[in-house]
């Protein structure tokens, strides 16, 4: 079958789903390739360079759609392209099935098939197809380098012979995949990052990344379904607002990226906050196309507010970096074929039982088939809630302290007692020169507890040898008794002898040699 | 040499014997605490041998040197692999040594004794000959098993605890005769007796219960030893058998702990019951192979390895420790992670690891890393099976439940490295096989990490 790329047609898309280097997988997969003339040039990739990679060059958008079996875009078809579908031809690219139905309506009645790349489900398996984790990730990282443009000062701290220049103060504003890559950029060009989500439990990934997790007190857990965000109650977003009102005078880069599924953008940085912050401060708003997070926000625009503080509304920041996103989306797809043609042999297997290429799928075989059933695996584990043990009062936990701690020296008298009762006995019986050797005999196992207790696990090998090598000390029983008159004793002494010499110089060789291997790195 | 002098060289051989013991707490201390172990027993045999008991050298030098020669030779053959097998060969020596001493001693009993003196020292030597003789047959079975002579599954001769049940009791009815003088053939029956009683003792448990048994084996060769200390009267082969029959007894109990077992049901053989059906496995295990596994692992940043008796099996520890070079010298963070009861000896990996020059501060316990698993972007899975089982955790009903796991499952990527679809030791179905990011790459562990490492820039 044939692979078609064709030029983007909406105006601004430099992207390019698309590239020499995922044309060469393709075509591992048993694909021919085809892309559209100049359909790569705003994102660095010549016509000369497909070609060197084995794909066919064509002319025209309608030549490509002509023989191309699988037509692969970054934006799904538009209405000059929608007349070019035709029967059994397969689209993938992002659709955004919820927010156009009629471009579903179109694939239905050209029956031609429609794979979402948005709809990928977000299950660890289908992580290498992810195209929105990926875009996002460019988005988060492109929002810093735009601030970093609009803001009139370093980021980080310096103390130079001009005079002592402060870092600069970044607040992350929903910690997705978008906010963690922008937390990562800021963090490592050394701003003081600091970030907020609503879902406690990104906390760690928060930390991880080198920022400071804004801790809200509020028992309210922000997390909804597939690892995405859910609307907050008004009091806690009143507790929220109170948090950045403390926050905006100090902040000089605020990066939103808060988005709820389906839902306009919340709007977490009103004009109040634009209002306290400092001039020359920055907003870069990742929210814009949804509406915005920021209330002055205007989509593919750079404002400016009354106290001087620029909000940065683009909405096209993966396409600014054209060529890194072309890469990513690129091979994105190409994950997305490998799964779409298990034989390898160059024909698409549209398979409605895998769980990924089913929730992808928005049209198949002339229906739609959209929404797609809940998959069978839930998306993100969930931590499991409410698992806190009931917090106990100092006075409760002193008294179960003291009950355990009674429990223990209970059975440790009464131990002792059955063990000195015990003692009692042998010695009410034994001889003076056994309760002697039982003295030593009963130290030693002691000692021997506590010794071995603290010899570490890695060593445990090493500690069988050696104490291998020092029970060999039985040879001073058999060389007691080889000066004997008796011959068989002789005998069995000497046997006794050898075996426990070998044993000696066995065990203590071994452990040598085991012990010199142990090296540091 | 005067017996008090001797006396006072065996307090100096007990506390260098503890020192030795002691040192083994780090890596670097240990290199040191072995040479104490060496000069306390240097300083021990040649105070026996010079102090004024021993008068006859006819017999004992050659003993001596031929016994170095054999041992110096074994100790620079043996393959770290070979650890276990000969771990267990050296118990046997112990314990036949014990025998032997024991009935010397009824033969050629000390001058002098009389009343309870007597029947203390009668008791001494029965149960010397006794233990010894456990731990003789006990390590030649051992031994086999762990060499491959001897089939690893567990024996198990229809009512076989009441076998054993029979065997000690006669011991006893034996022990008593022989107190009220019936002659020493009661002594020789016992032996024959607790010989046979070992080998089955042995025989019953299966494989990868081996490193409870090698080190119980280990603690019954120090009572051996220390019985015949009592019956000799010698404080130092007290002290000194003590310790080792409480280190082989603490080293039970971790491994015991460390499988989630019962020390007791781990001595009598077989596999406890399990109480109503295992958990069904859903899911199908995915094959991959070693192009894609090289082409993620250059991906990975952190990287969690987890050996387990399989990659011994299939001599891998070289390959392992050069794909860690290669893969750490690329900035990747590599680290191992060891169960306590992987492969057949305790510490059997860290040793095998160390072999093949894997630098030990990279080499974790289970509780050290088991957080990090979350983190990690790739676990490899090295002929390990029932170590990284989640049914565990998550099936009540598993044979294995509760059994402390290393938590493989958790990180983003799992690759298991295995021969075929088998099962574990524990004969369960393994849920992590059938997981979404698990990929199973089937074939020999040592042939895939070659091919893996040829696909690595070096």
């Amino acid at each position: 079958m044939i692979i078609g790329c064709p030029k983007e047609t909406l105006t601004g898309e430099k992207r390019v789903a698309m590239t020499p280097e995922s044309a060469k997988h393709l075509q591992k997969l048993g694909y021919d390739c085809i892309i559209q003339s100049g359909a790569g040039a705003e994102a660095g990739f010549a016509d000369a360079a497909y070609d060197k990679a084995g794909v066919t060059v064509v002319k025209t958008p309608a030549a490509l759609f002509k023989q191309a079996d699988i037509v692969v875009k970054i934006r799904g078809v538009s209405d000059k392209e929608q007349s070019l579908l035709r029967a059994d031809q397969t689209v993938i690219s992002m659709i955004w099935p919820g927010q156009n139905p009629d471009l579903l309506e179109t694939f239905k009645s050209a029956r031609s098939n429609a794979i979402a790349m948005d709809m990928v489900p977000r299950i660890s398996r289908a992580q290498k197809m992810d195209v929105l984790s990926s875009m996002a990730n460019i988005a988060g990282y492109r929002a810093v380098i735009e601030a970093g443009n609009q803001f009139g000062r370093f980021f980080t701290g310096q103390i130079t012979a001009a005079g002592k220049v402060p870092p600069a103060k970044v607040l992350v504003i929903g910690a997705g995949v978008a906010g963690l890559a922008a937390i990562g950029t800021a963090t490592s060009l050394g701003a003081i990052v600091r970030a907020f989500d609503v879902r406690p439990e990104v906390a760690e990934q928060i930390e991880s990344m080198g920022a400071e997790f804004l801790m809200l007190e509020f028992e309210e857990d922000g997390s909804g379904e597939g690892g995405y965000a859910k609307p907050a109650s008004p009091e806690f977003i009143e507790k929220e607002m109170a948090l950045f009102r403390e926050q905006a005078p100090e902040i000089d880069i605020v990066i939103t990226t808060a988005l709820i599924p389906g839902r306009p953008a919340p709007k977490l940085w009103p004009a109040e906050m634009v209002a306290l912050m400092k001039p020359g401060s920055v907003v870069v708003d990742l929210a814009a196309e949804q509406g915005g997070n920021c209330d002055l926000t205007k989509a593919d625009e750079i404002i400016v507010s009354d106290n001087g503080v620029r909000i940065v509304g683009y909405t096209d920041f993966p396409s600014r970096m054209a060529a890194q996103s072309s890469t990513l989306f690129a091979t994105n797809i190409r994950h997305m074929m490998d799964d779409l043609t298990p034989e390898k042999d160059g024909q698409i297997t549209i398979n409605m039982e895998d769980d990924v290429i089913r929730g992808a799928t928005v049209v198949h075989a002339g229906e739609i088939t959209y929404p797609p059933p809940a998959p069978k695996v839930q998306a993100i584990g969930k931590a499991p809630a409410a698992e806190k043990p009931a917090e106990l009062t100092p006075e409760e936990k002193a008294a179960q302290e003291l009950a355990e701690q009674r429990r223990k020296g209970r059975n440790q008298i009464g131990m002792l007692i059955g063990g000195g009762l015990f003692m009692l006995l042998i010695g009410a019986y034994a001889p003076a020169s056994f309760m002697q050797h039982f003295i030593v005999f009963a130290l030693s196992c002691f000692v021997g507890f506590q010794v071995i207790w603290n010899v570490s696990h890695a060593l445990h090998t090493p500690l069988m040898a050696v104490t291998n090598a020092i029970s060999g000390i039985i040879i001073l029983g058999a060389l007691l008794q080889i000066g004997s008159s008796n011959q068989i004793v002789v005998i069995l002494a000497a046997i006794s002898v050898l075996i426990a010499t070998i044993n000696i110089v066995g065990g203590f060789m071994v452990t040598r040699r085991m012990l010199a291997m142990f090296q540091k790195s | 040499m005067s017996t008090n002098i001797v006396t006072a060289v065996y307090i100096a051989a007990s506390v260098l014997f503890i020192l030795s013991l002691g040192g083994l707490s780090n890596q670097e201390s240990a290199k040191r605490a072995v040479w104490f172990g060496i000069v306390g027993m240097a300083l021990a045999v040649s105070a026996t041998i010079f102090g004024p008991q021993v008068t006859d050298y006819g017999w004992l030098i050659p003993m001596i040197a031929v016994g170095s020669v054999i041992g110096l030779i074994v100790a620079q053959r043996v393959e770290m692999t070979g650890m276990p097998q000969l771990v267990a060969a050296l118990h046997t020596f112990v314990g036949l040594a014990a025998v032997f001493i024991g009935i010397n001693s009824d033969l050629a009993p000390p001058a002098g004794l009389a009343g309870a003196e007597k029947i203390i020292h009668e008791v001494e030597i029965f149960l010397g000959v006794f233990i010894g003789a456990v731990t003789t047959t006990g390590s030649i079975v051992a031994f086999g098993k762990l060499a491959g002579i001897v089939s690893g599954k567990p024996l198990t001769l229809p009512g076989r605890n009441l076998l054993n049940l029979v065997a000690v009791l006669a011991c006893v009815w034996l022990g008593v005769m022989y107190l009220n003088h019936a002659g020493p053939w009661t002594l020789y029956l016992m032996t024959a007796i607790a010989l046979i009683f070992g080998a089955h003792l042995v025989l019953a448990i299966g494989g990868a219960d081996m490193p409870v048994v090698v080190s119980m084996l280990n603690s019954y060769s120090g009572w051996a030893a220390a019985a015949t200390g009592f019956l000799l009267g010698n404080d130092l082969l007290i002290v000194t058998g003590a310790l080792v029959g409480a280190s082989g007894a603490i080293l039970s109990y971790i491994m015991c702990r460390a499988m989630n077992r019962n020390f007791i049901s781990v001595i009598l053989g077989g596999w406890g019951t399990t109480t109503g059906a295992a958990q069904e496995v859903e899911g199908e295990m995915i094959a991959t192979d070693v192009a894609t596994v090289s082409a993620d692992l250059q991906d990975a940043q952190d990287i969690i390895i987890v050996p387990g008796y399989g990659m011994a099996v299939a001599q891998a520890q070289g390959a392992v420790s050069e794909i860690t070079r290669r893969l750490r010298a690329a900035g990747k963070s590599v680290r191992f992670a060891i169960h306590p009861v992987a492969g057949r000896l305790p510490g059997h990996m860290n040793v095998l690891l160390a072999e093949a020059k894997v630098p030990y501060d990279i080499v974790l316990e289970m509780d050290e890393i088991n957080g990090d698993f979350p983190d990690a972007d790739m676990v490899i899975i090295l002929g390990a099976n029932d170590i990284v089982n989640p049914a565990a955790q998550d099936d009540p009903n598993s044979p294995i439940a509760g059994m402390p796991v290393l938590e493989a499952w958790k990180a983003r990527q799992v690759i298991i490295s295995k021969r075929g679809q088998g099962r574990g030791y524990s004969g369960i179905e393994n849920p992590l096989f059938f997981k979404e990011n698990s990929r199973m790459l089937y074939g020999d562990a040592k042939a895939s990490l070659d091919q893996i490492l040829a696909n690595l820039p070096s």
